[in-house]
């Protein structure tokens, strides 16, 4: 690899509006970035690293500016460059790969127009030149029908093939550097390794320098020769990949490493009568089935996980459970008795037996209702609290999900983070003192630290109260820490279930097999091993 | 020439007033308050002052007007001289006595059609969004179907069948306008139903009234309150049209769409008299505008 | 293609059926009335033998239903039936003002929706400049004047100085040039009043679209503000401003009576005016109908536009 240097950002700080004040979202962030180098920007929301990658390509978003620091993409300045030298660069010498292909492409133009749009603006190449090269580039990104699916309009392509086609487009004028922004986050994990090998081949074959944000370590291991880390707009540490993943030398980092390291302990076998059985069920909307004869059982003081990728038909699962959904075929028993299919048609009893958390705290708290009155109606409605009574009992439920009473029961929902927004979803359902909590994705959309203290918290509540879970998941991370049975489903059907470990060590189904085995690892020779294997198999 | 310097004249009092009332606003406001008004544009304070002098120009009308309301004091007509500081009309009534009663006329009936329109429309557009299904498919068709005739139209339509009285006006506009309130408050509605938090207090077995009044009311306020603003100004515009066409209040009432009808014939002799109830008209609901708008701007960006 | 022409033979369907709703409501409101419609027109003092005979004349002696068919068939074949007022056919009355009436809103639409588009457009460009800042605020002010206040001051501005007529007077003989440059005010007061409208709409719907990741990704490969604006955010915001221009021609169509008012105009405006003054029942009837069918035909072909518009509807997967 050539050691001359393509980027170099000193005492770089960017500020961001809110109202009329202004903060700091990076804090001086140096940087440096070799030609055919790719640097992994690790980080979890709000570290800044997006800002950072903008920033790159000398671009703040709207609302932001850059404060202070020089960046300097080889010789040029591009703080202090005209606008028209900065709009020159970008799209030729610097692309940017957003997070969601599906929301970056514009949904009026066809794929191949807007490949060609840099190279014919930026007089780089004709248009027939343009759209030749692209059905080449589409077919290294293993698209399939490359000379035909440039004339597509996005949405009639699906999210993985989408964001191969960005990253095409992005080489359209085989740049110096590509941003990536969270690529594949959006993918499911099957999808993602198609998306991560394609990335990184044609990253390799132009000799082309990366910067590749994510919150993935695992992912950030496969795609980087180095690895920073961010934490609140602040470098942490920087290492060569290896390196920082064999010895991390800062806390913060250390502890990015060991939040998977939570496992519930191996629970006895379940038995006696479920206090959720779900039997022979099919249900959807319109005419589609969405669950197609579906099975299984949670017991008392277990986890059940069901996982799958979007579309499975996980979700609708809950919502049979709930109520929400009726089922067209099959019931639902609740302690060995058929439970009334609509939640209309239940009683309060019944309603109070089962709870739900939503894996959006922010929708799922009423934004103008304080804790006491959120955590406090369903105690009151279903117990029949009143007074000092009721008030007490929202306190004991701060308590147990560690948050101050004093502090926090007349606080409204917007003056919270988005993990104690979650803890208060969790209260919530616990007030009913339910027998089953269905837990939908109520991780998925926090950082993974905070992940971590929910995970806890549930365990521990678990153990407490006895209480059944039914964890909704597609973070198999998620399944090993906190399951003890599993219910993998695809395309509305129930693939394998099984007690975790055994379900883990040996898959029996081709489909659970590609999903655990799609899942990624620390070890930055993942992937190439996996390619390897698959090309054998195949 | 004179439209030149009435321009500037305008400008500099838009300034000074809009100043002036900010510099209050931020003094006067209660601590809690004081955020609001901070970042307030020039455009939205110069409302607020506009409206607050509107009401009290209503409140206290018989005290600050000069003469009866529906006076004769003689000349026809008559220039802009002591004690008629703004002249006289068609019949010798005081121009400034009736534009001061207009305030009250005018601004209260205009006000009194927009809350009776608010009140059946916001309730009926909750109510279907909350309940869906075949009433709201009925209702929604129902209005849709009304609201394929233009308003003034259909309230002229409705205006010959039932004559015209302040009743049967106040009525009919309510009528026509509740249509467009419906409207907003279903669709409001329908984005707060679709939250978890109201699936959350559904599947916890929470009643109608609760859901409407502890779990949608609060969070539709915002939007609703800047839609009450923009359909007074509609309903205000519409009173005044018709009251100008001759089919709204009628005279003896102070009224300014019949006051700018009464005296139109000056305006071809170059005196610009009638114009005084068109502007007072104008000056009111660009304040109100003003309000809204800055409402709006804040609610948007609150919500990133 | 076939889903497309499926889509607008069914909105068609909805435009009739819409049509057929409007009529009924607009007959039907007359039974409303709690009493007799014949002693609410004719007032308390009516002798019973006038009573019989406007009875008679507006056929009330016959059932609802059979009145509304004999009413809608009548309309079908172009035949309004007779004005109370002047003993005229109302096709008469209403024949040449239609014109007339369409010739305005079709001058004030022509003038108002490219200068209302373009700087709706340049304002989204600018946005949070100070054009941007202005042209809001002088947009909201002309929002919140009465129609009747604008006619007048540009009456007294451009009609007093002698550069335009203040009345519109056409003959038969008028040219095509004399009605453009006659009805030049009116057409100008409704150009004022709409335009601010569909500037400040089309704005928000472009505004509106600036924030979506698209609109960055093309910012990002390097493309000038004016470019972003025109091939990456208008194409999307085509639907929205189709909706904003039919609202608005729609608008106009309101809009026309005050103004026909003020400038005394032979239109439509001016003559419902004056039916409802005299409580003229059929004609008022008569114009409402048009001018709703006007307004539904508008929002026809803004939803088939719209539709037309969006790939996504044009290209199923």
């Amino acid at each position: 690899m050539e050691e001359q240097v393509l980027l170099t950002i000193k005492g770089l700080r960017i500020e961001g509006r809110s109202g009329d004040q202004w903060h700091e979202i990076v804090k001086g962030v140096d940087l440096t970035l070799h030609r055919g180098e790719v640097l992994g920007l690790i980080g979890e929301s709000g570290a800044g690293k997006s800002t950072l990658g903008l920033a790159a390509m000398g671009f703040a978003r709207d609302g932001c500016r850059i404060s202070d620091g020089t960046i300097d993409f080889d010789g040029i300045d591009l703080r202090t460059a005209p606008e028209a030298v900065r709009r020159g660069l970008r799209g030729k010498r610097i692309a940017y790969v957003a997070q969601s292909a599906a929301a970056s492409f514009n949904p009026a133009h066809k794929l191949i127009d807007q490949y060609c749009e840099a190279p014919v603006v930026h007089g780089v190449m004709s248009r027939e030149k343009a759209e030749a090269d692209a059905v080449e580039l589409y077919r290294r990104m293993r698209l399939p029908n490359p000379e035909e699916i440039g004339f597509r309009y996005p949405h009639q392509v699906s999210g993985g093939q989408l964001q191969r086609a960005m990253t095409a487009m992005a080489m359209s004028c085989r740049p110096d550097l590509i941003v990536f922004d969270e690529p594949t986050t959006a993918l499911d994990v099957t999808t993602q390794i198609e998306v991560l090998a394609a990335i990184r081949d044609i990253v390799r074959q132009f000799g082309t320098a990366a910067i590749y944000i994510t919150h993935d370590l695992a992912v950030v291991a496969q795609m980087a020769d180095r690895i920073k880390v961010l934490l609140r707009g602040d470098e942490v540490e920087e290492a060569d990949t290896r390196s920082m993943l064999a010895a991390p030398r800062e806390d913060y980092t250390k502890s990015l490493w060991a939040v998977r390291s939570f496992t519930r302990p191996e629970q006895p076998p379940a038995s006696g009568t479920p206090v959720v059985s779900v039997r022979n069920v099919s249900a959807g909307y319109g005419v589609v089935d969405v669950l197609k004869d579906i099975s299984f059982d949670i017991h008392a003081r277990r986890t059940v996980a069901v996982v799958g990728e979007s579309g499975s038909g996980k979700s609708t699962a809950a919502r049979v459970i709930t109520g929400l959904l009726p089922p067209r075929k099959g019931e639902v028993l609740f302690n060995g008795k058929p439970l009334p299919p609509s939640f209309k048609s239940r009683s309060r009893e019944e309603l109070r037996q089962c709870q739900m958390i939503y894996q959006m705290a922010d929708t799922a708290l009423n934004p103008k209702l304080t804790l006491r009155e959120l955590i406090g109606r369903p105690a009151e409605m279903y117990l029949g609290l009143k007074g000092k009574a009721l008030e007490a009992r929202v306190r004991d439920l701060l308590s147990l999900i560690e948050l101050e009473p004093d502090q926090f029961i007349d606080r409204l929902p917007g003056e919270l983070s988005g993990g104690q927004k979650q803890r208060i979803g969790i209260a919530r359902a616990l007030a009913a003192e339910p027998s089953l909590i269905i837990c939908d994705e109520v991780t998925s959309a926090l950082d993974q630290i905070v992940q971590e203290g929910i995970l806890r918290l549930l365990d521990r509540l678990q153990s407490e109260l006895g209480l059944a879970y039914m964890f909704i998941t597609h973070d198999l991370a998620t399944v090993k820490s906190i399951a003890d049975e599993v219910v993998v489903m695809e395309h509305g059907v129930v693939v394998e279930r099984g007690a975790k470990t055994e379900l883990f060590d040996h898959p029996h189904e081709p489909y659970t097999r590609l999903l655990l085995s799609s899942v990624p690892e620390m070890d930055p020779d993942w992937l190439t091993r996996l390619l390897a294997a698959r090309g054998e198999h195949a | 020439m004179t439209i030149l310097l009435s321009l500037i004249v305008g400008l500099a009092l838009f300034f000074v007033i809009g100043h002036a009332a900010r510099i209050a606003l931020r003094g006067l406001a209660p601590a809690h308050y004081k955020p609001t008004f901070r970042d307030m544009p020039l455009t939205a304070s110069f409302g607020l002052a506009v409206i607050l002098v509107y009401v009290v120009v209503a409140v206290l009308a018989p005290v600050i007007a000069p003469f009866g309301e529906g006076q004769v004091l003689g000349g026809q007509y008559l220039p802009w001289a002591s004690p008629h500081y703004l002249g006289t009309d068609k019949l010798g009534r005081d121009m400034l006595t009736r534009l001061v009663y207009g305030a009250r006329n005018t601004v209260g009936i205009a006000f009194a059609t927009t809350a009776l329109a608010f009140v059946v429309g916001s309730i009926l557009g909750i109510w279907a969004a909350l309940v869906g299904g075949l009433l709201d498919q009925w209702l929604s068709r129902f209005v849709d179907a009304l609201m394929a005739i233009p308003a003034l139209i259909f309230s002229l339509l409705l205006l010959t069948i039932f004559g015209t009285s302040v009743l049967t006006l106040i009525l009919v506009i309510a009528a026509v306008d509740a249509t467009r309130v419906y409207r907003l408050a279903r669709s409001v509605a329908q984005g707060i139903v679709v939250m978890d938090y109201i699936e959350a207090a559904r599947l916890r077995g929470e009643g109608m009234w609760r859901l409407i009044r502890r779990e949608i009311l609060p969070n539709a306020v915002a939007p609703l309150v800047a839609e009450f603003g923009l359909r007074f100004c509609f309903v205000f515009l519409s009173i005044s049209a018709l009251s100008f066409l001759g089919l709204g209040i009628k005279p003896p009432t102070a009224d300014w769409g019949s006051m700018v009808r009464e005296n139109a014939t000056l305006i071809t002799f170059g005196d610009i008299t009638p114009l005084l109830p068109a502007g007072a008209i104008a000056l009111l609901t660009v304040a109100v505008n003003f309000v809204v708008d800055w409402q709006l701007h804040r609610a948007s960006g609150l919500k990133e | 293609m076939n889903e497309i022409w499926r889509f607008i033979g069914r909105r068609l369907l909805l435009g009739i059926l819409t049509l057929f709703v409007i009529s009924v409501v607009i007959f039907g409101a007359t039974e409303l009335l709690p009493g007799d419609l014949a002693r609410e027109l004719l007032g308390q003092s009516a002798t019973e033998e006038t009573l019989a005979q406007l009875r008679e004349q507006l056929g009330l002696n016959d059932p609802a239903p059979v009145r509304y068919w004999n009413w809608l068939t009548g309309v079908l074949h172009g035949d309004f039936g007779v004005s109370m007022a002047t003993k005229k056919p109302i096709v008469d009355l209403v024949g040449a003002r239609l014109g007339n009436t369409l010739f305005l809103a079709l001058y004030a639409a022509a003038l108002a929706v490219p200068i209302s588009l373009v700087l709706g457009i340049l304002a989204a460009l600018w946005r949070n400049s100070i054009f941007d800042r202005a042209s809001n605020a002088l947009a909201l002010t002309s929002i919140s004047f009465p129609e009747f206040f604008v006619a007048y001051i540009l009456v007294l501005w451009l009609a007093q100085t002698g550069f335009f007529p203040s009345m519109v007077r056409i003959t038969g003989s008028t040219t095509f040039g004399d009605r453009l440059y006659m009805t030049f005010l009116p057409a100008l007061t409704l150009t004022l009043v709409v335009t601010a409208h569909m500037m400040r709409m089309t704005r928000a719907a472009i505004i509106n679209l600036l924030a979506s990741p698209y609109i960055e990704m093309a910012r990002l490969k390097g493309m000038s503000p004016l470019r972003v604006v025109l091939r990456h955010a208008v194409p999307n915001a085509l639907a929205p401003i189709i909706n904003v221009v039919a609202l608005n021609l729609a608008y106009l169509i309101t809009g026309v009576v005050v103004v026909e008012v003020v400038f005394v105009y032979p239109g439509l405006g001016q003559l419902m005016v004056d039916a409802v003054t005299n409580r003229d029942i059929a004609v008022v009837q008569a114009i409402a109908l048009i001018f709703a069918s006007a307004y539904v035909l508008l929002n026809l072909i803004a939803d088939v536009l719209s539709t037309i518009t969006n790939p996504r509807l044009m290209h199923r997967r």
